[in-house]
């Protein structure tokens, strides 16, 4: 009986255990289920999707960076090139402590502070899966040493990158400019260009100067490989390539050496100097002290010498020949002399007899000439020659503001003189309407008077003084000033010739130039403001000095320079052309806080004309860099490629 | 002679199994082979976990499960232990306390409890068969709890989920009330918020990222998307052996171990994971079937969670990888590269075997 229970009990038990393992096995199979619709969702229904991803991911295009086009100067010495350099580069998303990494690789590779900062600078404006250069300029066995650790730094590479070297330094740097890491407006620019894609694998890009100009021809067209890629990025083999075009070359008119001379000439005084072959607008020296090296730049340049150039009270940064404005003072005379001239008024025989101040007519307010006791019997000739303030007083009064402006905007003051540099400024040229419009006041009478000395509202830049000095000695005819006379085709070597524009021709009667260049050819003979500048030169130099004001000087009050601090001292002004006869350079030149035009300036002036017209070196002149390259900067000529560039 | 030998040696085998297993750990060689970059170093090794694995199931099958009633209490009791040693004197790898060093060998007491855990309950409700009491489940998840507290600090989630599945389907199976089962799961979906909180940082990532892969594509979900590309991109009939783009070219992390199936999912297709699911089918029904032919009590429901934890391990592991469920650390069954797991699964079978092999006639 006991037996029988209990096997009616193990069946029963069975039997609901046996339920319990049918229930379980639905379960199962229903799971099962879930799981193969799953599948067959992403297998099938969603095939198409999934495999253009798996393509997606597999399949990528990496750019091939073209070669940015060389600048060289007029004899072929080179101002920019590219060469090549190990760098030892970050990407932050692959690693996972950024700050622990650099203090490993600092014990195989020499990292330093400046490269610490800089990297912390170009990171915090990089994205995470983008490769941030740490250290630039690797020597062999330094990339050997890290090559050996390698295993122990996912995320970092060593990368042979092309660099930018500007072999001159510090020569010409406003002029050549530099490129820089391409930052957010940079994207922002190159979207609305259109020119984004052209960009995919660059991480530089022109920022100022002929750099900056000439971006779109420096740059080239960028290239692309097809490659099959792993996970990590790299690259397993090539599917397909187009190869870029590499950037143009630009060809300028300055002859490097005429610019070493124009810059030594400046020593450690502040300013600029922009010298134009009259008949062609071909730039020839472009200056603006104090230079900076472009070199700093092109890796990212660190915080401290950025703080060091951008504070600096001498203001190196700034492009003083088109950024730099400055009240023309009397080298704005001769062009007012010859506004008068062709006006019908002072031709020769007038003349004034000079009391050494203007009065206007019913006003006791006296305009003072720099002489006080004056120059005693002027000609339009001697006020040049003299630069008689109250020959001009009197002459701008009677032609009106508007006369003078009207004439001396052909002589480009006023507008950018449309040189191939961008951030030029226009000056200014003030008329009645400007002073209602800016200021809305009315405009007196005196404005007119000091503006026929150069004085008052007016501003130019060095650019603009050089331009009108340009024109004038090509007899009227503009010619656009440009620094690039030919474009070289980096894979042939063909040059294409930059076209010679002429801007503007005005009909100006010979012997009215005559009168006002004798004038100015007198101002470097004895007797003249710059004697020093015509003094045993073989050619004949015309030339007008001039001063402009820094700080205001009470009626009454005599200046007095050394009493001055120097940074409150005139800005010396002076501008020329030589041979007068046959004009083949024209000049104008500013040095801040100089005093006087013709004694500090003038000598610059000489040294540049002695050099391009005579080929005569100054004593202390020194050699210019032939191409050299940083140490430790060359590295085999092959770029690798990284589908995450 | 030789016949005689070999009917010695499979005498306690169960055929149908052993096939299903066998054909199954072929299929895993050929997607390692491919998985590892065409290594034969991984693959040798794996051979080498699979012949240990072998041994360590023939030897399980060849013991009676009488014996096996009697090591459970002992069992559990050391596996506890030696868990206790691990939360003392563990050592660290990947942020997770999992190995004791024992001088001679390091162990990893949380794959041990994966058998004693089930033996211990199938043990406990076997010897409280006849007067079976509320108070004995209750017990029983007591005993359950402890092991799975430890190893969830540990952190090792997989592992504890798959414990609990192993308990949990003993007192399923030993007939723990429906009304109550209902009402504990409308309990547990109330609780599930609690549990949440208790929850590591990772691990609610998971979760999170599970719904969401796309909300953190480079980092926790990268695992999940780039799984599913592979396994979607394999089409019906897959891009064939050794030419998964995904798997070949390195997208899939851990392709080898957890998310192996991502590679075979790339290179054989829907075709091949049905398959597969077909194989795990029968290795299942093949284990239910003996739970219910099982002529002891400690045998039915040792040989049921048996089967249904292995049930649990591919459901969670293909859930994972095919983006349904969390990844949690699970590897496919048979099919990973790895060696403990794959000892503690085939001494499972080995007790199934034996289950299946030891039956005495019964008169019906």
């Amino acid at each position: 009986m006991r037996a029988r229970s209990e096997l009616k009990n193990y069946r029963q038990e069975s039997y609901y255990f046996r339920i319990r393992l049918a229930v379980a096995a639905a379960f199962v199979l229903l799971c099962f289920g879930i799981l193969a619709a799953r599948l067959f969702y992403l297998q099938m229904a969603k095939h198409e999707h999934y495999h253009t991803l798996a393509e997606n991911n597999r399949i990528s295009l990496v750019p091939i960076v073209p070669n940015r086009g060389l600048i060289f100067d007029k004899n072929g010495v080179v101002l920019a090139h590219n060469f090549f350099v190990y760098t030892l580069e970050i990407t932050p998303a692959r690693v996972k402590d950024v700050e622990e990494t650099i203090n490993q690789l600092s014990e195989l590779v020499e990292i330093g502070t400046l490269d610490r900062k800089r990297f912390k600078k170009i990171l915090s404006e990089s994205q995470e899966f983008e490769s941030v250069p740490l250290r630039t300029h690797l020597n062999e066995a330094e990339a050997a040493r890290f090559a050996v650790n390698r295993y122990r730094f996912p995320g970092v590479e060593i990368k042979s990158r092309l660099f930018r070297h500007y072999p001159q330094g510090a020569l010409g740097s406003h002029m050549v400019g530099y490129i820089g890491r391409i930052n957010d407006k940079d994207l922002i620019n190159l979207k609305e260009s259109g020119e984004l894609s052209n960009y995919k694998g660059s991480d530089h890009i022109g920022k100022s100067g002929l750099e900056e100009y000439y971006e779109s021809i420096l740059h080239g067209k960028t290239g692309f490989k097809q490659v099959e890629t792993d996970s990590g990025g790299h690259a397993v083999r090539v599917l397909s390539s187009t190869p870029p075009v590499p950037g143009d070359n630009l060809i300028l008119s300055v002859d490097s050496k005429l610019q070493k001379i124009g810059e030594d000439a400046f020593g450690d005084k502040r300013g600029a100097m922009v010298a134009i072959q009259p008949k062609t607008g071909e730039v020839l020296a472009y200056v603006s002290m104090p230079t900076f090296d472009s070199n700093l730049f092109v890796g990212g340049i660190d915080t401290e010498n950025w703080k060091a150039l951008n504070e600096s009270l001498d203001k190196p940064l700034i492009n003083r020949p088109l950024r730099g404005i400055y009240p023309p003072g009397s080298t704005f005379k001769p062009f007012i002399a010859l506004a008068g001239l062709e006006a019908g008024r002072r031709a020769p025989p007038f003349s004034i007899n000079d009391p050494g101040f203007f009065t206007l007519p019913g006003n006791t307010h006296r305009y003072r000439d720099w002489k006080p006791q004056g120059h005693g019997v002027v000609d339009m000739r001697k006020a040049i020659t003299i630069s008689c303030d109250t020959f001009f007083y009197g002459l701008a009064h009677e032609m009106g503001i508007h006369a003078m402006t009207d004439f001396v905007r052909h002589f480009g003051f006023g507008q950018r003189s449309g040189i191939d540099i961008s951030g030029e400024l226009e000056g200014l040229l003030p008329t009645p309407e400007w002073k209602k419009r800016r200021w809305n006041q009315p405009w007196y009478p005196g404005e007119t008077v000091i503006f026929g000395i150069g004085q008052g509202y007016m501003l130019a830049t060095p650019m603009q003084l050089a331009q009108a000095t340009a024109i004038f000695a090509n007899n009227g005819v503009a010619m656009k000033p440009h620094l690039v006379t030919g474009i070289q085709e980096a894979s042939s070597g063909t040059i294409r010739t930059v076209e010679q524009v002429v801007t503007d021709r005005m009909e100006l009667k010979p012997e009215n130039v005559e009168i006002v260049r004798k004038g100015m050819e007198d101002v470097t003979l004895p007797g003249g403001t710059a004697v020093a500048v015509g003094a045993g030169a073989p050619y004949t130099v015309a030339a007008k000095t001039g001063t402009a004001q820094v700080v205001g000087i009470k009626q009454g009050e005599k200046y007095d320079a050394s009493k001055l601090d120097e940074r409150h001292r005139d800005h010396a002004l002076f501008i020329a052309y030589a041979p007068a006869d046959d004009p083949q350079i024209a000049l104008a030149i500013i040095v801040e806080n100089g005093g006087s035009g013709g004694s500090v300036a003038g000598p610059i002036a000489r040294k540049v004309m002695d050099y391009y017209l005579l080929g005569k070196e100054p004593a202390e002149s020194t050699p210019i860099n032939p191409i050299a390259l940083p140490e430790a900067a060359i590295a085999p000529a092959t770029t690798e490629e990284h589908a995450h560039d | 002679m030789i016949d005689r030998i070999y009917k010695g040696l499979v005498r306690h085998i169960d055929g149908f199994l052993m096939g299903c297993l066998l054909l199954t750990l072929l299929l895993g060689l050929f997607v390692l082979y491919s998985a590892s970059g065409e290594s034969s170093a991984r693959m040798f090794a794996q051979l080498t976990n699979i012949s240990v694995a072998l041994l360590v199931m023939w030897l399980a099958a060849n013991i009676p499960p009488q014996h096996l009633e009697r090591i459970a209490l002992p069992l559990y009791l050391l596996g506890v232990l030696l868990l206790l040693g691990v939360a003392l004197f563990g050592e660290i790898t990947n942020g997770a306390r999992r190995w004791l060093d024992l001088g001679v060998a390091r162990i990893q007491p949380s794959e041990l409890m994966k058998i004693a855990v089930p033996m211990m309950l199938a043990w406990y409700f076997a010897k409280r068969e006849e007067s079976l009491r509320l108070t004995d489940y209750a017990i029983a998840a007591i005993f359950l709890a402890i092991p799975a507290a430890f190893i969830l600090k540990q952190p090792d989630l997989g592992t504890t989920l798959l414990i609990l599945g192993s308990g949990i389907f003993v007192i399923y199976l030993a007939g723990f009330s429906w009304k109550l089962i209902i009402a504990m799961a409308v309990g547990a979906a109330a609780l599930a918020p609690l549990l949440w909180t208790m929850l590591h940082d990772y691990q609610r990532r998971r979760i999170i990222i599970l719904f969401d892969p796309h909300q953190d594509p480079l980092g926790a979900g990268y695992h999940t998307i780039q799984a599913n590309i592979a396994i979607g991109s394999g089409g019906l009939a897959g891009k064939g052996w050794l030419n998964g783009t995904q798997s070949q070219l390195d997208f899939i992390p851990e392709r080898t171990t957890d998310f192996i199936l991502a590679v075979f999912g790339e290179e054989f297709g829907l075709l091949g994971n049905l398959l597969l699911l077909l194989l795990f089918t029968l290795i299942i029904g093949r284990g239910l079937v003996i739970a219910a032919q099982a002529q002891s009590t400690f045998c039915r429901l040792l040989a049921g969670s048996i089967s249904l934890t292995f049930f649990t391990y591919a459901f969670v592991n293909i859930g994972m990888v095919s983006g349904i469920l969390p990844v949690v650390g699970v590897p496919l069954p048979l099919i990973s590269y790895g060696g403990t797991s794959l000892v503690t699964l085939m001494l499972g079978f080995g007790i199934l075997m034996s289950i299946q092999t030891h039956k005495k006639l019964v008169a019906t």
